[in-house]
């Protein structure tokens, strides 16, 4: 088993005549937090569909776990271990919190149509297990208070940490966060800090795009920049800050890191 | 033991079809429930595929037709006992509705849709034409009755009960798959086909899965169908009967499967009424239930999208939301 998890090399997109990923390549290191930032329009969240095999790409190879997954269809890729979040929030609004979670342990089971219909020996116990391990990820986002409650009745930040725990729950190796402090509140983003931390310390890549820099200085080890589909820029927290390309393309020059949310680098 | 609301309401609805008979002594209106009871098979079937999967099946007729005819063909011109014939019609029905599927969902959207129901005018046409295997227009005679053990389901009494048990077993088998990973997995689907897929869900294998499902059911009924009354005709299985079953599904409840007994009745009683009264007063005879059905759904599906008793049921609680509210 290498260091890297994820490798993507080369990675071309064009939609119409737009060419959306002009030959991206990232390494991303096993329980390491990596952070994708960037304007708007960069190609963050495409490259994030990319990967995940929610889109074909036009050119190039992604390699996940020492194996190819390029070109192989997203649920066959979560299986390997890769789950994303949504940038706009995908929550299952007819379900309930505890629900959607569960819908996260569906790799977890296998009963079918035929074992569901008939309720065959073994149905309910697996009912029981994927319940239970539901509510175990509902208490390490903290939001198992809420487990019956409609999801969609939540307030947007819960349902984020909603989204999380449906994440968590498919047992990840490799977690992609799209924009998971967008639309949160400082407390809220500040949770949302801890929650990262503590999903790599149980062993869990995370890739995230964000464009809060507070909190993505704050977390990530490591970081690469996008600009127009091509990455301008590559390195550690601090090596961007006093990248002139980094500052000039994106985070301006009169950023500075807010002093109480700082960490020690 | 104690019981909830809930289950008593089953109880009661379950002991109430199981006594009707009895109560109603006559064999026409018995048949009459008879036929809601295959229009419930029909469309908890559909109810699954487009309430719980969001899918669409326009053309689900095709299915119900499939399994007439295969039972007619096998019992009565193959010599296959009826009972065999039944269950071959069903499982075959189902296989073919798995193979059809396979094609089909490569489609999205308006180009699914007109693909059922393409599937159930080709359906039509082949049973018009094919008349050697089928009898064509003139429909198909002599359908044998189920006999199991010596003992023969040839009045209406003995059908009703026979289909309304099959109806009861049809609805407890989908209420087990909706309240299962299966269920979570087919609305999942429905909400955002490409979030379930981030979660491992296979969506095309569900979509095909459970459409295979909805067709195996209107196989069964089907062929209850052909040994009920011992004759069909493509008549009984042409787009006009579709768009009933999606008026049964829309009206029931797209998402449920209690909705669904519900939703058949009113249809049934609905275009009893139709022909019978509406008829009378406007002096027209011929298809006029087509024109209220139609009108129907397009009210149904633009105010309470989700189906007509569970838009109720949401109207309803919400007002009774903004009642506590106010006090």
């Amino acid at each position: 088993m290498s260091d890297v998890i994820l490798e993507a090399k080369g990675i071309q997109k064009s939609f119409g005549g737009v060419m959306a990923v002009a030959g991206v390549s990232l390494t991303i290191r096993r329980k390491e937090i990596f952070a994708l930032i960037g304007p708007n329009g960069a190609g963050k969240t495409t490259m994030f569909n990319l990967i995940s095999g929610a889109h074909p790409l036009d050119q190039g190879e992604v390699i996940f776990d020492d194996k190819p997954i390029h070109g192989k269809p997203s649920y066959h890729i979560a299986a390997m271990g890769l789950i994303r979040t949504f940038q706009n929030l995908q929550i299952f609004g007819t379900m309930t919190v505890l629900e959607n979670v569960m819908v996260g342990s569906h790799l977890r089971g296998k009963t079918g149509f035929i074992s569901a219909g008939f309720r065959l020996p073994g149905v309910a116990v697996e009912e029981k297990r994927v319940r239970d391990h539901a509510l175990e990820m509902l208490k390490w986002v903290g939001m198992e208070s809420r487990a019956n409650d409609m999801a969609t009745s939540l307030p947007f930040g819960q349902q984020r940490l909603v989204e999380i725990a449906r994440a968590l729950a498919a047992s990840p190796k490799l977690l992609m966060l799209d924009e998971p402090a967008a639309g949160l509140t400082r407390p809220e983003t500040r949770i949302l800090d801890g929650l990262i931390s503590r999903i790599r310390e149980n062993g869990v890549t995370v890739l995230l795009v964000e464009h809060d820099m507070n909190l993505v200085m704050g977390i990530a080890d490591r970081m690469a920049v996008l600009q127009y589909g091509s990455k301008i820029a590559e390195g550690t927290p601090a090596e961007m800050q006093a990248n002139t390309d980094v500052i000039g393309a994106y985070l301006g020059v009169d950023w500075e890191m807010d002093k109480p949310f700082a960490r020690a680098v | 033991m104690k019981y909830s609301s809930a289950q008593i309401a089953v109880i009661v609805f379950v002991a109430a079809i199981l006594l009707a008979p009895l109560v109603v002594r006559d064999n026409y209106q018995t048949f009459m429930f008879t036929l809601i009871g295959l229009y419930t098979i029909l469309t908890v079937g559909l109810s699954l595929v487009m309430g719980y999967a969001g899918q669409v099946s326009l053309g689900h007729a095709t299915f119900y037709g499939i399994g007439a005819y295969v039972t007619a063909l096998l019992s009565a011109r193959w010599g296959v006992p009826p009972w065999a014939a039944l269950i071959i019609a069903g499982l075959l029905t189902g296989v073919i509705g798995y193979l059809l599927g396979v094609p089909i969902f490569r489609l999205r959207g308006h180009y699914l849709a007109m693909a059922t129901v393409g599937l159930n005018v080709i359906f039509i046409l082949i049973v018009k034409n094919e008349v050697d295997l089928t009898g064509g227009p003139s429909g198909f005679k002599d359908i044998p009755p189920l006999s199991l053990a010596g003992f023969v389901f040839d009045n209406d009494v003995r059908m009703y009960y026979l289909v309304w048990v099959i109806a009861l077993g049809v609805m407890w088998h989908s209420l087990n798959i909706v309240n299962s990973r299966v269920g979570r997995a087919l609305r999942a689907i429905h909400t955002s086909e490409v979030a379930a897929e981030s979660l491992g869900v296979d969506a095309n294998a569900f979509k095909l899965k459970v459409f295979a499902l909805a067709a195996g059911y209107a196989g069964i009924a089907g062929g209850l169908y052909a040994q009920a009354i011992h004759f069909i005709s493509p008549a009984s299985f042409d787009i006009l009967v579709s768009i009933e079953l999606v008026t049964m599904a829309a009206i029931g409840g797209l998402a449920s499967i209690w909705g669904s007994i519900f939703g058949a009745g009113a249809v049934v009683l609905l275009a009893q009424f139709i022909r019978d009264r509406l008829g009378e007063w406007f002096g027209v005879t011929g298809e006029q239930e087509i024109i209220v059905f139609g009108v129907l759904l397009v009210v149904i599906m633009v105010l309470t999208p989700e189906g007509l008793t569970t838009g109720s049921l949401r109207v309803f609680r919400e007002w009774r939301t903004r009642m506590k509210n106010e006090q």
